[in-house]
């Protein structure tokens, strides 16, 4: 095989791919970008889905790029994507940034540029933002008050006292510092003993490694409280494993589909819906509103739902 | 004589790191334990033979992570989506598996390309049919699958363990008591001269990468037996978990010398510190510092003995 027959490989590849061009290019309509952190989780590609849905909604008001970085941690494509989107001459960036404070240099650089930046999903670091000198809207959830609804639930149904754990994400993710910061509060309001925090890294796999180790070392353990649902179905599957299938309870963050049966067969007890199909529209309507007024950007927050069924 | 001193040290390496953890946390020392350690090995044990077959020749396959992903979603989609019974499933994944692997041994071994390079091309290929595979959605099976990763009745092991220590066996079996494995080892010593003396040196190296494709197919079903579910990211750094098990059980990153068995043990000691460390408490980045440690320590042991 020649290496050209390979290269034609890929570009072949590359062809079927859908290209991330614009949509009904015309001049007097605004150019949106949307990036994202990985468009291979879940969560971010139905985010990105309900974004495109409601640009095919609204075609006549905007268009829309949506981008997405391969690796959640990869800080240099993201801020490569930015950079990109300001060359291509986007009126605004709504962004889900895959570090809270790394992407600050790169964002007031395109807001220098006359771009409108628009914060979803991860909140950027204030106190960052502030050494910047630079004022970036937030649109999203409040997870820890998400998080110390869902804990609430799992309160009702334990008593004072009863010892729980939490399983968090990746330790540095904002996010995650959230939901474990509003688990804890709605635990530590119940009079629960927490016995400890390890992170299942947002991962199901790892999650039941913990949850396992944590059932075998703790034979009184009355509940775990996961950061997200797929870290709370690998915790289901290790209280099922250690036949205490019932005697504990799980509570996740999400609403997946793959979480619907445990829901109804109450496996897992409660999980929270932060609406992810509309988390970027929200962004974009808000960074189209302001566009269209000309109003200072200001901080907005998104609903939360508890979910038990 | 040699190889039984080897085998001893591991073994003795294992008893002290469950002694360890057992003086740190009584719970350790517990029946739970035991079935959530038997419970979680077999994928890697599995994983792990057929890692030690393809290293043995000297070569290595860096997308069994990947490969453990994509043939779990499969199977998800396969149970969930077009709601086909286990014993399909479970064909389906190891024919995914297997054709994915006989493709990075020929691509390899008839391009006389690095297994090292085109492994890693397919890591990505398969972590991206994945993705494709399942839209990026982790696909719930249930009660259809779990039957082989729970444990039997009134038993801590459970028929995947079963399995993939059959597997362990016949694979020992198969590297050192064959004619297949023998060339396998020669290859791995030295190319030339095996070609030389007219043994097949292609054809046994396609089989290996093709059997660990097949056996990380069945890991996929074991592992999603275990979680009820699939998921897309399943496998993220599998393959350097496999890797370090098959190092730490002696098998030489150069080729020519492995054992099948002392790979398993070093599942095991993997297994038991991950058990241990979660157990004791530690927190994300303890865990990976000592996990780090302890495989260079046991490298280090195994070389130094060899001098």
């Amino acid at each position: 095989m020649k290496p050209a027959f390979l290269f034609l490989l890929a570009t072949l590849a590359l062809a079927a791919c859908k290209p991330a061009t614009l949509s009904n290019a015309s001049p007097d309509k605004p150019k949106v970008a949307l990036v994202m952190k990985s468009l291979a989780n879940e969560f971010f590609q139905t985010m990105a889905e309900g974004a495109k849905k409601h640009q095919a909604a609204h075609a006549a008001d905007y268009e829309l790029i949506v981008n997405g970085i391969k690796n959640e941690t990869d800080l240099a494509e993201q801020v490569g994507l930015v950079e990109q989107m300001v060359s291509q001459g986007v009126q605004a960036i709504v962004i889900a940034p895959a570090d809270s404070k790394a992407l600050i240099p790169a964002l007031k650089r395109a807001q220098t540029g006359g771009v409108l930046v628009v914060n979803i999903d991860n909140k950027l670091d204030a106190d960052t933002l502030k050494q910047a000198g630079l004022a970036i809207p937030f649109v999203g959830p409040d997870n820890r008050a998400g998080a110390k609804a869902v804990g609430e639930v799992l309160a009702k149904k334990l008593k004072a006292g009863d010892e729980v754990a939490i399983i968090e994400g990746v330790m540095t993710a904002f996010n995650s510092q959230q939901r474990r910061a509003g688990f804890a509060d709605a635990m530590q309001a119940a009079g629960m003993k927490i016995l400890g925090t390890q992170s299942g890294q947002w991962e199901m796999e790892k999650a039941n490694a913990i949850a396992t180790g944590m059932l075998a070392a703790n034979p009184n353990l009355k509940a775990l409280l996961c950061a997200n649902d797929n870290m709370a179905l690998g915790a289901a599957a290790a209280v099922q494993a250690a036949g205490k299938s019932g005697k504990v309870d799980i509570v996740g963050f999400d609403n997946i589909t793959a979480l619907k049966p445990l829901l109804a067969d109450g496996r897992v007890l409660a999980t929270a819906d932060q609406h992810g199909d509309q988390l970027a529209v929200f962004g974009i309507e808000a960074a189209l509103k302001i566009l269209k007024d000309k109003s200072t950007p200001a901080d907005q927050q998104t609903p939360v739902d508890v979910i038990t069924k | 004589m040699r190889r039984w001193t080897d085998f001893i040290i591991l073994i003795a390496v294992l008893a002290a790191m469950v002694a360890l953890f057992g003086s740190l946390r009584d719970s350790f020392l517990s029946a739970a334990t035991l079935g959530s350690v038997t419970n979680r090995i077999p994928a890697l044990a599995l994983v792990a033979t057929g890692m030690t077959l393809v290293m043995v020749t000297g070569g290595i396959d860096l997308s069994v992570g990947s490969v453990l992903g994509f043939c779990g979603a499969a199977v998800g989609v396969m149970m969930a989506d077009w709601h086909w019974g286990l014993m399909l499933a479970l064909l389906g994944s190891i024919l995914v598996g297997g054709a994915i692997g006989s493709t990075t041994g020929a691509v390899s071994v008839k391009l006389r390309l690095p297994s090292f390079i085109v492994s890693l091309g397919m890591l990505e290929i398969a972590r991206g049919l994945a993705f494709l595979t399942t839209n990026s959605q982790t696909k719930y099976i249930g009660a259809g699958i779990e039957s082989l990763g729970a444990p039997f009745a009134g038993l801590v092991i459970s028929p995947a363990f079963v399995i993939s220590v059959l597997f362990v066996i016949a694979g020992q079996v198969l590297l050192s008591h064959t004619a297949f494995g023998r060339h396998l080892i020669a290859i791995g010593a030295n190319r030339e001269a095996a070609l030389i003396s007219g043994l097949p040196v292609d054809r046994p190296r396609i089989l290996a990468h093709a059997t660990l494709g097949v056996l990380t197919g069945l890991a996929a079903v074991f592992n999603c037996s275990r979680l009820g579910s699939a998921d897309p990211n399943a496998g993220v750094g599998f393959e350097l978990s496999a890797i370090a098990a098959v190092v730490v059980g002696g098998t030489s990153l150069m080729g020519g010398r492995g054992s099948i068995v002392k790979s398993f043990i070093g599942v095991l000691i993997i297994a038991t510190l991950e058990a241990g460390l979660v157990q004791i408490g530690a927190s994300e980045p303890m865990k990976r510092v000592v996990t780090g440690l302890v495989i260079i320590a046991a490298v280090l042991a195994d070389t130094w003995r060899r001098k």
